[in-house]
C-alpha cells in the first residue's frame, strides 16, 4: 500500500540519542491515533534497534543510523532501522531470546521485544556492510487518525 | 539525580527516576550496587513508580542486581511497574527472580 506519510531521520549512534530516537518515532505515529499501549509497543521497539547498532554495530566507533517511518491509510506504521556497521553473521541465532555477544548486563532480549510489541520484524544483514531491521505494526482504528 | 536511595531495616530501596534505557542504565546500576555494597541488605526493592520508559536494558539491570543478591541470600522486589514496564518484564520472566507488583493504571 503507498505510503500516505512519511519520514526520514539520522542520526549519530551515540547513547544520548535513543530516547531522542524513540522519542520522534512516536511522535510521528501519533498521526494514526494509537493507543498508550501501541504508542509504548513502537517506541519500546525503536529503542531496542536504535540500540542495538549502538551496542553491535558499530561497537567501538559512532557511525550513523538511518531511521524511515511510513504510514498507510490502513493504518499501519512500518519503521526501518539501518546502519552501515559490521553486520550480523547469523542473524537466526542472533534473534534468539538471551543471545548476546557483548556480555555484561546486556539481557540478550532486543530482538524478542522487537517481534513480541510489532507485527512483524524483519533484519537484513551483511557481514562487513551492516544490518537493516523494518518492523510493522497495525494500529487499532478509532476516529483520531489524521494521516 | 535518577537513584534516591532509602534503608528501613535490612531493607534497601532504590527509586529510580527518568527513563532507563542502555544510556541511563550505567548510572542506575552503579548507585544500586553502592548501596548494596554498603548496607548488605536482607531485601533489595527496585522501585519504578517514576520510570516513565524503560527498555530491555531494565531487564538487564535487574537481573544483574539477582546475581549479585544471589550471592548472599538476598531477596529482590520489583515495585510500582508501570503497564509498559511490566510487559517487558513478563516478557523477560522476571517474576522467577523477583516478587513483581506492577501498577494497575498509568
Amino acid at each position: 500500500m503507498k505510503a500516505e506519510n512519511r519520514f526520514t531521520m539520522s542520526v549519530a549512534a551515540k547513547s544520548a540519542n535513543e530516547g531522542f530516537a524513540r522519542a520522534c518515532v512516536a511522535a510521528f505515529a501519533a498521526q494514526l491515533d494509537p493507543t498508550i499501549e501501541e504508542i509504548n509497543d513502537i517506541k519500546t521497539a525503536v529503542s531496542e534497534a536504535v540500540t542495538n547498532c549502538i551496542v553491535h554495530a558499530y561497537k567501538e566507533k559512532i557511525g550513523k543510523i538511518y531511521i524511515t517511518a511510513e504510514l498507510t491509510a490502513d493504518n499501519v506504521i512500518t519503521v526501518k532501522i539501518r546502519d552501515t556497521g559490521c553486520g550480523i553473521d547469523n542473524v537466526e541465532k542472533a534473534m534468539e531470546p538471551l543471545y548476546t555477544t557483548v556480555g555484561g548486563e546486556r539481557a540478550g532480549l532486543g530482538f524478542a521485544v522487537m517481534q513480541s510489541f510489532m507485527d512483524a520484524v524483519k533484519v537484513r544483514s551483511v557481514v562487513g556492510k551492516g544490518t537493516t531491521v523494518r518492523m510493522r505494526k497495525k494500529i487499532s482504528r478509532r476516529y483520531g487518525a489524521n494521516l | 539525580m535518577a537513584v534516591e536511595i532509602r534503608t528501613s531495616g535490612s531493607a534497601v530501596t532504590a527509586y529510580l527516576y527518568g527513563e532507563l534505557d542502555h544510556h541511563t542504565a550505567r548510572e542506575m546500576r552503579e548507585a544500586i550496587d553502592r548501596a548494596v555494597d554498603l548496607n548488605m541488605p536482607a531485601l533489595l526493592v527496585l522501585d519504578f513508580s517514576n520510570i516513565s520508559f524503560m527498555d530491555s536494558s531494565g531487564i538487564g539491570l535487574v537481573m544483574g542486581r539477582y546475581r549479585n543478591l544471589a550471592k548472599t541470600g538476598a531477596r529482590l522486589h520489583i515495585a510500582g511497574a508501570s503497564p509498559q514496564i511490566y510487559k517487558v518484564m513478563k516478557l523477560a520472566g522476571i517474576e522467577r527472580l523477583a516478587t513483581l507488583e506492577g501498577r494497575v493504571k498509568e
